[in-house]
């Protein structure tokens, strides 16, 4: 029989997304939209003060309004034993607070009623007692002495110190600084900021009395561990409970973390037997939960005479809050900050790393990044930018001349990691003559001689992401794998299902997509399932750009082990050895006859009506992977900026970026990803911000204080790529959705310190806002 | 308080305490989830329908002040032939990641081109910069818009062809 191959949306097709339909009609399913017979509301009251000690809770009035079911307070969830929670970084969390309240913002009541308005209204009605505590803002006041001591909860626990965390080689850095011709230092601060998705967190807890099935709806991105947290914390049996991601309206890290009003809505559920609800508002989810970076970092980089990097020592405080519960795997401390050497030939380097609480939120996430590469990427790219300007070696050549080179790879860095790939003069040299570098260095020179403030900043970073291996990463022992189980109907149609959760990424477009490469079976016949811990196989969730590299390795494997089925099924059909088969886009044919083939369509059919004789029936599988290795994506991103000197105000002229994702599954998909993350990164550089004041009054409490940029403040974004697979990875394939995150601010903030060179301005800390700018200018002595 | 307002072309009508807003309105008592709430500080744009044709943010206004007003949610916006050109031009262009902020911007550029039917790039960003998105870096929202009003003037000029593409539509 002729067989005609119908083939759509194999690896490199930029179709269009399959999940688009239910959106563009406003028939997303997300949290908010789903109502359950009988459904109740939550309201959760928080403290006002940033650190005092609870004197009393006065309830009365508020179960006396009209709908209410039940305040919950500290000390019932105390009589539960749930007052507190393990949080994933070993440490232990509030959940309504029984003692005092640590930060503001913190969850100290909640009121279950029939409607958010009769829940909200009762919740002004509780009364509580407070006694005010000194307040603890930041690392600095954290560590003097006589500092108040947050954590009186923790037996043992008598300063504000959480960790300290090292990794490279002290010894030989130290050598190295003593011998180094000059060395350049640079301390800044990485600001607290929020992931702030555009739909905040929220819960439906639906606890059933009768089976004590409990089934919680959840914005989380990692619904399998959170099932297991969950069965740690409740003590539930894991069968018993059933979470369910429905659509997300963006994660970017705020929704990796456990918080205190799942569990509140999860047990007022258990007590009253009805589901509840519980959404955040805006201000919930700015001031308690997961926060980014934090991080003050001091690096110092040892240069011989001719601009040879010969070493990095880098000491960084991070402020954690008031609870250490940062999302991340559990050997680092710091996330992988450790990378911190970059995308340079650095021999030696020493990184140390102290954690503190402060009366700030707590749940440190990576905001669009792999557990806080972020913060080490900027340090090392503001540092080597600073270095060239102060050596008066253009930023280009003098990252040239110190990258690692290609026939290094696999290269192993002086903090430990093995980098699978990379290729960063090709990724550079993209770059610059996509600028017109050349010219445009001229056309800089040419302007400062008018007397206008201009520049151009490059960052050339190395990512690291796609955790595990589990043998070295893992959140709460639970092994930084992933997962898909494939099954092919009968009628050649497919249903993958994966232990990953889209929040907007394209996951039932890009991993069909991996299915029909590898199976042939169209991208359009292959529904992708995510998010229901009842359905789908095990895994570790979407964060740290793990998607692809994990579970879309899982894929490509899943859909290779029925590959593998097919044949014998193909060489059944066709009456032919099965080495005598050769496949090609979604069928087997006969090596020298290609007439003589079976599709895909037709393979599957008769997996269930004609199988040889003693093979099981179906064709279906699962596969788990563990990567070998990390992958490593890396780019070269340029901004042009200039500066109104009257002002302040920084205008992104031109930004070009160029990234190395290896090999793009769908390559429109891939391009949104990089210009949302470099929208993300503009905003981090020069408008988001969440700063506490001397009370420790969270400001940036709402989207009037904590400022996104809009379409008019975003610059326009011109892209480039090269392709350098990963070898590890089965499609070559590295995940993108981070990288201009973790690129983008140092590029944006380097312009403007090129810009503002010629003054002698060597730092200004984020985000770089016009008054900033102004006061640099303004200390420099320019007055016009 | 008895409302009582036309909703994508249907009367509706309802009881709603003074304070409830349209937002809430629109979700909880009709049922319409299309439209959503991102920021309660009429910031983010992500709860914006028509009224009488005009943008207007639901978590701003009261059920109430719509009373006898005519509202378009994204629930309206496709008609029995298919998607209007504004969703076709979203799906063509890769106008939406998560989907959250889609409703208000189709609703948005919907009413831009309804008095600009040609806006340049300029004019696109200043029209959704009442609406955030936190996905897309805008990019492809603006080519989604032009996308759309590309469409619209095709139409214009040959009304019965593109009626007929747009039924066949994906």
């Amino acid at each position: 029989m002729a067989t005609q191959v119908h083939m759509h949306g194999r690896i490199g097709e930029p179709i269009k997304r399959k999940e688009d339909g239910r959106f563009i009609r406003g028939k997303g399913n997300y949290l908010d939209d789903i109502e359950l017979p009988g459904m109740l509301h939550m309201a959760i009251l928080r403290s006002p003060y940033a650190h005092a000690r609870i004197k009393s809770v006065d309830t009365a009035a508020a179960s006396a309004m009209p709908g209410v079911i039940a305040v919950v307070t500290g000390e019932l969830m105390a009589q539960h034993k749930l007052a507190w929670m393990p949080t994933l970084s070993y440490d232990t969390q509030a959940v309504l607070a029984t003692d005092k309240v640590r930060f503001q913002g913190q969850e100290v009541a909640a009121v279950v009623a029939e409607t958010l308005y009769q829940a909200e209204d009762a919740r002004d009605a509780i009364v509580v007692d407070y006694d005010g505590l000194p307040v603890v803002t930041s690392p600095q006041q954290a560590k003097e002495a006589g500092a108040a001591l947050i954590r009186d909860d923790k037996e043992g626990q008598k300063d504000n110190h959480i960790y300290h965390w090292e990794a490279g080689n002290q010894e030989t850095t130290q050598a190295a600084f003593a011998r180094a011709d000059k060395v350049i230092r640079l301390q800044t601060f990485y600001p607290r900021c929020h992931p702030a998705p555009l739909e905040t967190c929220g819960c439906i807890a639906d606890v059933n009395g009768a089976t004590g099935k409990a089934t919680i709806y959840m914005t989380s991105q990692a619904p399998h561990a959170i099932r297991t947290v969950f069965a740690l914390v409740t003590g539930l049996p894991e069968q018993n409970i059933r979470v369910i991601s429905p659509d997300i309206g963006g994660g970017f890290g705020n929704k990796v973390p456990v918080y205190p009003g799942y569990v509140v809505a999860t047990a007022a559920s258990l007590l009253i037997g009805r589901p509840v609800k519980w959404v955040e508002d805006r201000t919930e989810n700015l001031i308690s939960t997961g926060y980014a970076r934090d991080f003050h970092m001091t690096g110092d980089l040892a240069l011989d005479k001719d601009g040879k990097m010969l070493a990095l020592r880098v000491h960084l405080d991070s402020d954690n809050g008031a609870f250490f519960a940062d999302a991340q795997p559990t050997k680092f401390k710091a996330g992988l900050f450790h990378i911190v050497t970059g995308s340079y030939d650095i021999p030696t380097a020493h990184v140390t790393a102290d954690g503190y609480y402060t009366n700030k939120a707590p749940g440190g996430v990576a905001y669009r990044c792999s557990f806080r590469v972020t913060e080490a990427s900027y340090l090392i790219e503001r540092l080597v930018t600073n270095a060239a300007i102060e050596l008066g070696i253009d930023q280009a050549e003098f990252r040239k001349q110190n990258f690692i080179k290609a026939e290094q790879f696999p290269y192993e860095s002086a903090t430990g990691w093995v980098y699978d790939s990379g290729d960063y003069h090709k990724a550079m040299d993209v770059a610059l003559e996509q600028l017109d570098y050349d010219a445009m260095r001229k056309d800089v020179e040419a302007r400062r001689k008018k007397g206008e403030v201009t520049g151009i900043g490059i960052a050339s970073f190395t990512e690291v992401v796609g955790a595990g291996h589990g043998a070295d990463f893992d959140i709460l022992g639970l092994r930084m794998f992933d997962s898909a189980e494939l099954r092919v109907h009968p009628t050649g149609k497919a249903l993958l299902r994966m232990g990953t959760k889209s929040q907007g990424q394209g996951h039932e477009t890009t991993f069909a997509q991996i299915v029909t490469e590898e199976l042939g079976i169209p991208a359009a016949d292959v529904a992708v399932e995510e998010g229901d811990t009842d359905t789908a196989p095990y895994g570790l969730g979407t964060y740290a750009s793990r998607s692809t590299p994990v579970a879309g390795a899982a894929t490509a494997m899943v859909a290779r082990k029925l590959r593998d089925k097919g044949r014998k099924i193909a060489a059944h059909l066709l009456e032919a050895a099965e080495e005598d088969l050769e496949w090609e886009n979604g069928r087997f044919f006969v090596k020298g006859s290609p007439d003589r083939a079976k599709t895909i369509q037709e393979i599957a059919f008769a997996a269930y009506t004609n199988v040889p004789e003693g093979m099981e029936a179906g064709l279906e599988g699962v596969h788990y992977y563990d990567p070998p290795n990390m992958t490593f994506p890396f780019g070269t991103y340029a901004v042009v900026v200039d500066v109104d000197k009257g002002t302040g105000q920084v205008k992104v002229r031109r930004v070009v970026a160029v990234d190395d994702c290896g090999v793009r599954i769908n390559p429109m998909i891939v391009e949104g990803q990089i210009h949302g993350g470099l929208a993300e990164g503009y905003g981090i550089a020069f408008m988001e911000l969440i700063t506490f004041d001397a009370e420790g009054n969270c400001i940036g409490s709402n989207f009037t204080d904590y400022l996104l940029p809009t379409a008019v403040e975003t610059p326009r974004f011109e892209l480039g790529q090269t392709v350098t697979p990963s070898p590890h990875h089965p499609l070559g394939a590295k995940g993108v959705g981070e990288s201009p995150t973790v690129g983008s601010p140092a590029a944006y903030v380097n312009a403007v310190i090129d810009a503002l060179s010629p003054y002698g301005v060597t730092n200004i800390d984020m985000p770089v806002t016009s008054d900033k700018v102004w006061a640099a200018l303004r200390a420099a002595g320019v007055t016009e | 308080m008895k409302v009582e307002m036309k909703v994508n072309g249907t009367a509706r009508t309802g009881d709603v305490e003074p304070r409830v807003l349209l937002v809430d309105f629109l979700r909880s008592n009709l049922r319409l989830t299309g439209t959503h709430i991102g920021c309660d500080t009429s910031s983010c744009g992500a709860c914006t329908v028509l009224l009488d044709g005009e943008p207007v943010k639901s978590c701003t206004m009261l059920a109430v002040q719509a009373d006898g007003r005519s509202i378009t949610t994204v629930e309206g916006l496709a008609t029995a032939a298919g998607l209007s050109p504004m969703q076709d031009g979203f799906h063509q262009e890769h106008g939406l990641q998560c989907g959250f902020c889609t409703p208000g911007m189709m609703l948005v550029g919907t009413a831009l081109l309804e008095h600009n039917p040609d806006p340049t790039d300029d004019e696109i960003r200043w029209a959704i910069s009442g609406n955030i998105c936190r996905c897309t870096g805008y990019m492809n929202i603006v080519k989604a818009i032009q996308h759309a009003a590309r469409a619209r003037q095709t139409a214009a000029a040959a009304p019965r062809e593109t009626a007929a593409a747009a039924a066949g539509g994906e």
